[in-house]
């Protein structure tokens, strides 16, 4: 079976910060990974490449398959025209850090910008879809709200039901928890967790270490542009090989 | 060392909660009567000096060359504006646009069109005919399919549209720039990771939400044109202005006329004032 995500090489620079270093990464089908690591590792970017939101300098990034943002020709990597590279992330969802709801649409416009827009699904049947999503975040009441009336929790379990509109094959999430009161957090990591057993491939940016304890298939410790060391979370969490994942814990556990 | 302490301070009468007293402002009262008294001066010497000639104002306000000349400013207002804001959204697309020839394109138009005075550029569309008598159009620099005589197809009236909404334009472009970049960056991310297209993004997600900061300014720009329009007198168009002072070079009536003009311009930045508010509270939902 093909891996749902698959990086070779993957090396990003920003003007002369070399911020990925050479990520090689397997995801399976149905797997979900959870990458911790220090602020300015390069988790975030990481992710970012997997919906091509940022372009790679070198290597590749294949989701179900297909490289993504690119054809190959010979040995060569030719950039896709962007319809092309819009149509291959309507089969990602992502969720930010920051929500970017759109604060001039309510809940359920929010929901349903997507597939109405960008997959042109009819209106009748994308409607009902938002409706049970909504319902499946635990905000089918708020359908007709606008973003700035709802908590960070709510605003961000919106954005989860948004991204799940597309009916998409792979979850990008980064850092979803980490603008939000602390009250807060459990709200959205259940929804998370949810999706986990629903058998969803995702990939979570967090520093929620429980969290990722009790939802990763696998854990990926970063460090300056590199995948330290990865395997099962008892493994990484509990008895890491690398002094510095040692150290990192240390200083989060 | 002890603290003192800590209770609720004793109430006379446990029942009934404290009386709040606002302080007195005498200084402020006198000041409100002095503004007041100023303000029936001002009336007092606008209604009692006959030299205002309230009777021919009346006379004047509706009569039919009037509202003809009223209605011209409307036009000339909303084809400068509407034309105006259409080139400038499409020279703030250009101006931020990656493209260094597109942008700088953009950037050169706003510079010359805001150098200029607005009189003299209408005064050059006026004339171009002087330049070019001839226009036509065709493959560039190649054979031309159709040719019209420049003073045909220039008229005064395309003139002033033409002068007015060129250099609304680059005012616009600017307007509509800032717009742009105060709408959250997140916000194109977001839309781009949905994959909407380039077109629904801009329209639907980006141009809602940058009209909050468009609005004000464009209502400020419109009610400049309202009253801009007056230069197009110089080309002889009976607008408002021009209108007034035909009738007053005629028989004389030179404040009542002034005053008419002056009546129906606070009449329509009125209104304009009153479409904006209801027009910023439409582009504000969801921010309360």
């Amino acid at each position: 079976m093909t891996p749902m995500v698959e990086l070779r090489g993957v090396h990003k620079s920003f003007g002369s910060l070399h911020v990925l270093r050479g990520v090689d990464l397997e995801v399976g089908q149905g797997q979900v990974l959870v990458i911790v690591g220090p602020s300015g590792s390069g988790k975030s970017t990481l992710l970012r490449t997997i919906n091509h939101l940022e372009k790679v300098d070198r290597g590749s990034v294949r989701v179900d398959g297909h490289l993504l943002g690119y054809r190959q020709v010979g040995d060569r990597l030719l950039e896709l025209p962007e319809r092309e590279v819009l149509r291959q992330r309507t089969q990602i969802g992502f969720v930010f850090q920051a929500f970017n709801l759109f604060p001039h649409l309510t809940v359920q416009q929010n929901v349903m910008e997507a597939p109405l827009s960008a997959q042109r699904r009819p209106r009748g049947e994308v409607e009902p879809l938002a409706e049970r999503l909504l319902a499946r975040v635990g905000l089918a009441d708020k359908a007709g709200a606008y973003p700035r009336t709802l908590s960070g929790g709510q605003q961000q379990r919106v954005v989860i039901a948004r991204a799940l509109a597309l009916e998409p094959k792979l979850l990008l999430f980064d850092e979803p928890t980490s603008a939000l009161d602390p009250e807060l957090v459990g709200e959205v990591l259940d929804v998370i967790k949810d999706l986990a057993r629903g058998g969803t491939t995702m990939i979570v940016v967090t520093h929620e270490i429980g969290f990722a304890r009790e939802v990763a298939d696998t854990v990926a410790f970063m460090d300056a542009g590199r995948i330290v060391e990865l395997g099962p979370p008892a493994q990484i969490l509990d008895a890491p090989a690398q002094d510095r994942t040692r150290t990192f814990l240390s200083k989060v556990l | 060392m002890m603290l003192p302490d800590l209770q609720a301070p004793p109430h006379q009468d446990a029942g009934r909660p404290l009386e709040v007293v606002t302080a007195r402002r005498p200084l402020r009262w006198l000041a409100a009567v002095v503004v007041l008294v100023l303000l029936a001066m001002a009336a007092s010497a606008l209604v009692t000096n006959p030299a205002w000639e309230w009777d021919i104002v009346g006379q004047y306000l509706f009569a039919p060359s009037v509202v003809r000349s009223v209605l011209l400013t409307l036009e000339l207002t909303a084809l400068g504006i509407g034309l105006g804001f259409a080139l400038g959204t499409v020279l703030a697309l250009m101006r931020i646009s990656p493209n260094r020839l597109l942008s700088s394109v953009a950037w050169g138009y706003v510079w010359l069109f805001r150098s200029v005075p607005l009189i003299l550029q209408l005064l050059f569309w006026y004339n171009l005919a002087l330049l070019y008598p001839r226009l036509s159009v065709g493959v560039p620099f190649g054979p031309g399919f159709f040719d019209f005589g420049t003073m045909d197809l220039i008229g005064p009236l395309t003139a002033a549209v033409l002068g007015l909404a060129l250099h609304q334009a680059a005012y616009a472009a600017e307007i509509v720039r800032g717009g742009l970049l105060s709408v959250d960056h997140g916000q194109r991310e977001a839309a781009a990771a949905l994959g909407l297209p380039p077109a629904r993004r801009l329209f639907r997600i980006i141009l809602p939400q940058a009209m909050r900061t468009i609005v004000p300014n464009a209502g400020n720009e419109i009610i400049g044109l309202v009253k801009g329009t007056s230069v197009v007198y110089i080309m002889a168009l009976p607008e408002l202005f021009y209108q007034v002072q035909v009738i007053y070079n005629r028989n004389g009536r030179v404040m009542a006329l002034l005053l008419v003009a002056a009546i129906w311009y606070l009449i329509l930045t009125t209104v304009l004032s009153i479409v904006q508010h209801y027009v910023e509270r439409y582009y504000g939902r969801g921010r309360a």
